[in-house]
């Protein structure tokens, strides 16, 4: 595992930062472990949840290099099914409150 | 075993009977892992007239079912911070009865679509899908079990008691990464 680093917001929409801060209460966090293929995390982020394969492999990249990674933000209810269809996955994901 | 190939809707493989019989023992380990592990879930009435079914609200003691099953939140080790312990516990109960089905029905359908002789494998995308979480859960259990870090050499001395399991955990690593190639969008 590498060692954590300070917690990185995921790129803010075009919208305003706090109002989307308002808006998405909660955060997805994916943490490294060491079993978890690149290459899998990759196609996860990609099917789970619709990202580009650029934007896929940058966030398993901060997972591997950074730690952990947020990937997901929103309301409690889409952040709590976004954990739900990681650990289906079989990734180390975890909920928290936006900061 | 040869590279999994993707032919359109159809994804294939090829394992030996040797190795057909790795991968069908190790799935049935972990699927009876996870079914144990659902027969511990609180009956109550109330779930059965409701149908919400409810699982465990603790974590399990097992190391390799705790890597499966994982807490909806990052709980501090030595003071984990009240409200999140709760919330975690309310949340794994509500959660795992599904996680498990997910789980165990992936696994299913690896028993299902590998034969004990061996032989070519044809898998539709979404029995593809269950294959790539069923060997992902299987090297999580074995990655657990033999305590696998990043550095991980290839090959670890003769003497160590893990030295035989370490290639049967990369094989599999190997397995899953050319099926992982072959469903990538």
């Amino acid at each position: 595992m590498t060692t954590p680093v300070e917690q990185e917001r995921t790129q803010p929409e075009a919208v305003g930062e706090e109002i989307a801060a308002e808006d998405r209460p909660w955060q997805t966090v994916v943490w490294n472990d060491p079993v978890n293929l690149m290459s899998y995390v990759t196609y996860v982020f990609q099917k789970l949840f619709g990202f580009s394969r650029d934007k896929a492999t940058k966030l398993m990249l901060d997972v591997h290099h950074k730690g952990k990674a947020i990937v997901t933000s929103g309301t409690k209810d889409k952040v709590e099914a976004d954990v739900a269809k990681l650990h289906a996955a079989g990734l180390w994901a975890t909920m928290q409150r936006a900061s | 075993m040869k590279r999994w190939i993707r032919d359109g809707d159809v994804v294939i493989g090829r394992l030996d009977r040797q190795e057909a019989a790795v991968v069908r023992g190790l799935v049935s380990q972990i699927q009876d892992m996870l079914l144990a592990r659902a027969e511990e879930a609180p009956q109550d009435e109330l779930a059965e007239l409701t149908g919400i079914r409810t699982g465990s609200s603790e974590a399990p003691d097992d190391p390799i079912l705790g890597r499966l099953l994982p807490d909806f939140h990052r709980l501090d080790d030595d003071a984990p911070d009240p409200d999140e312990v709760n919330s975690a516990a309310a949340l794994r109960s509500l959660h795992e009865p599904e996680l498990l089905d997910h789980k165990t029905g992936a696994a299913e359908i690896v028993l299902q679509t590998c034969s004990p002789d061996g032989g070519e494998i044809r898998l539709s995308i979404g029995e593809a899908e269950a294959w790539l979480a069923s060997l992902n859960d299987v090297r999580l259990a074995l990655g657990t079990a033999l305590d696998v870090t990043e550095d991980m050499p290839d090959e670890l001395p003769p003497e160590d008691p893990r030295s035989p399991h370490l290639g049967v955990y990369h094989w599999l690593t190997w397995v899953q990464d050319t099926l992982v190639e072959a469903m990538m969008p």
